[in-house]
């Protein structure tokens, strides 16, 4: 197959989308994991 | 610079079509996994559902529940209702999904799942539970389906040299949608509660909005590769190894294997053991330790099993891009046997720590066999169709959540009948779950490659 790209070299936009895109999914699940393991810790009083 | 290729609509067809999201040269396919997690982390909120359980009983009474109240029975429709149509949207939107291509689909899941809630939310405020059934259970549930199956052809394509990965990072956010969907929705319905409303319907107002928006900017960010495009460094195998084909096979054709109805059967053998279990835990771990296990502790012995059940499903369908996914079953089918069987024996020990421990195991490995099944389905079927045959596989997903809790409750109502101390009505309980791990072990133990008749001609594949 031909490879006609290099996707793994990205500008510095491309950087700041990407830190963008991930903290929009990633500090929402990093709450919910907080929140959880929080909770979780009652087990262990 | 990252191409929107997709937000010119002047060359005709809508942005939602496939030939809009073909990525152009220079954009990563990092992005690709977060516009996954925007539509899974949404559609994960429906194992928190049961938050709303208890509020819905008391909407007239508000303190306590009302004559003309619902029933917590009637309220757990909804729950079965969304599961339902989320396996029969999978199955019959999956290749249409194919056709149309990752951004339509998370479009039509946004408007499902967001407008499920907005309808509920009707239901709610008019006292009509009918409409709560259709908006969250049907239409939600038809979100759920085309949600869940809509990135995972797309992650793969763009990772074909770690599709295990790929794949178990969206899948993980089903995991964790819940996480995030129950402390949310607590808090959402004391913010708008009153003392003569328990805010619900504000609530779903508000989830509506919040997961339809979360869920779109998904579809705006996802793209397609472009065709003749592939990652840096790999190199596409040109026969095929073992299990792993370099053929594609037709979604319907893909029915007509033995394979298909193999993976069925592994897929719902392990969903079955770990679903059965996880409905029952907090109740489980109270009654083999009495005394021992408070409820309050119970519920955080269910949040730390949560935790396991999302991050098993990255690390085991990471781990199965190294040592193949059939070989990954085997060890939740072997080791899940050994752990099953090991669990009373912990009630008996009196070791609450080994209890938990081999719970997260479990736990770990149920999540870790949803996630890991598109990667094994790619492997055996090629890519091509690979999201319309995931989609018709998780029927295995329905038929295990009706068989996995009835199998627990059944037998544990039938040892207790029979005066078995309720510390030890799991144990049957248990083994019969080590015996189902022991047929998945053999019906993944029978994997053979799809034969040559099956696979689509050169000619198909590219049409």
């Amino acid at each position: 197959m031909a490879k006609t790209r290099d996707p793994e070299d990205v500008s510095d936009a491309n950087r700041l989308k990407l830190v963008l895109a991930w903290s929009f999914v990633g500090i929402p699940l990093f709450w919910g994991v907080y929140k959880t393991l929080a909770n979780a810790m009652l087990l262990f009083q | 610079m990252i191409e929107g290729g997709a937000r010119s609509v002047s060359g005709g067809g809508s942005w939602l079509d496939r030939e809009h999201t073909v990525a152009k040269p220079g954009f990563s396919r990092w992005l690709v996994p977060p516009a996954a997690l925007c539509v899974h982390l949404c559609i994960g909120q429906v194992y928190a559902f049961s938050v709303f359980n208890l509020p819905m009983t008391r909407l007239i009474g508000i303190t306590e529940s009302a004559p003309d109240d619902w029933k917590l029975t009637e309220l757990g429709w909804i729950f079965s209702i969304a599961i339902v149509f989320l396996g029969l949207a999978a199955a019959f939107t999956g290749t249409w999904l194919d056709r149309v291509g990752p951004r339509k689909a998370m479009f039509a899941a946004a408007l499902c799942f967001g407008g499920g809630f907005f309808i509920s939310a009707l239901g709610v405020y008019l006292h009509q539970l009918w409409l709560v059934y259709v908006g969250y259970g049907v239409l939600g549930g038809c979100g759920l389906g085309i949600g869940y199956i809509s990135p995972v052809k797309t992650l793969i394509t763009w990772f074909p040299d770690r599709p295990g990965m790929a794949t178990g990072m969206a899948i993980m956010g089903f995991g964790g949608g819940a996480l995030i969907a129950s402390p949310l929705s607590v808090w959402l319905m004391q913010q708008f509660a009153t003392p003569t409303h328990v805010g619900v319907v504000e609530t779903f107002i508000t989830l509506g909005i919040v997961y339809m928006f979360f869920m779109m900017v998904g579809a705006a960010i996802v793209r397609v590769p472009a065709a003749d495009w592939a990652p840096k460094g790999y190199v596409a195998p040109t026969q095929s190894q073992k299990l792993i084909t370099t053929a594609n096979v037709h979604v319907d054709e893909a029915l007509k294997t033995r394979q298909f109805y193999l993976l069925w059967g592994v897929l719902c053998l392990n969903v079955t053991a770990g679903i059965g279990v996880l409905g029952q835990a907090s109740a489980m771990s109270q009654e083999m330790f009495p005394g021992h296990i408070t409820a309050i502790a119970a519920s955080g012995f269910v949040g730390l099993l949560s935790i396991f059940n999302m991050f098993g499903r990255f690390f085991w369908a990471s781990t199965s891009d190294y040592i193949g996914r059939r070989n990954t079953y085997m060890i939740f089918f072997v080791l899940g046997m050994v752990l099953y069987a090991a669990v009373p024996w912990t009630g008996k020990s009196g070791s609450v720590a080994l209890f938990v421990l081999f719970y997260c195991i479990i736990i770990s490995m149920y999540g870790g066999g949803f996630a890991t099944i598109p990667a094994y389905l790619k492997d055996v079927f090629g890519t091509r169709y690979v999201g319309a045959i995931h989609g018709r596989l998780l029927t295995a997903w329905s038929a295990a959540g009706v068989l996995g809790p009835v199998l627990v409750n059944y037998i544990r109502e039938y040892q207790i009948s029979q005066g078995v101390a309720k510390a030890d009505a799991y144990s049957v309980t248990m083994y019969i779950m080590a015996g189902l791990l022991f047929i998945g072990f053999l019906l993944n133990y029978l994997m053979t490659p799809v034969h040559e008749r099956h696979h689509m001609t050169l000619e198909e594949a590219k049409a």
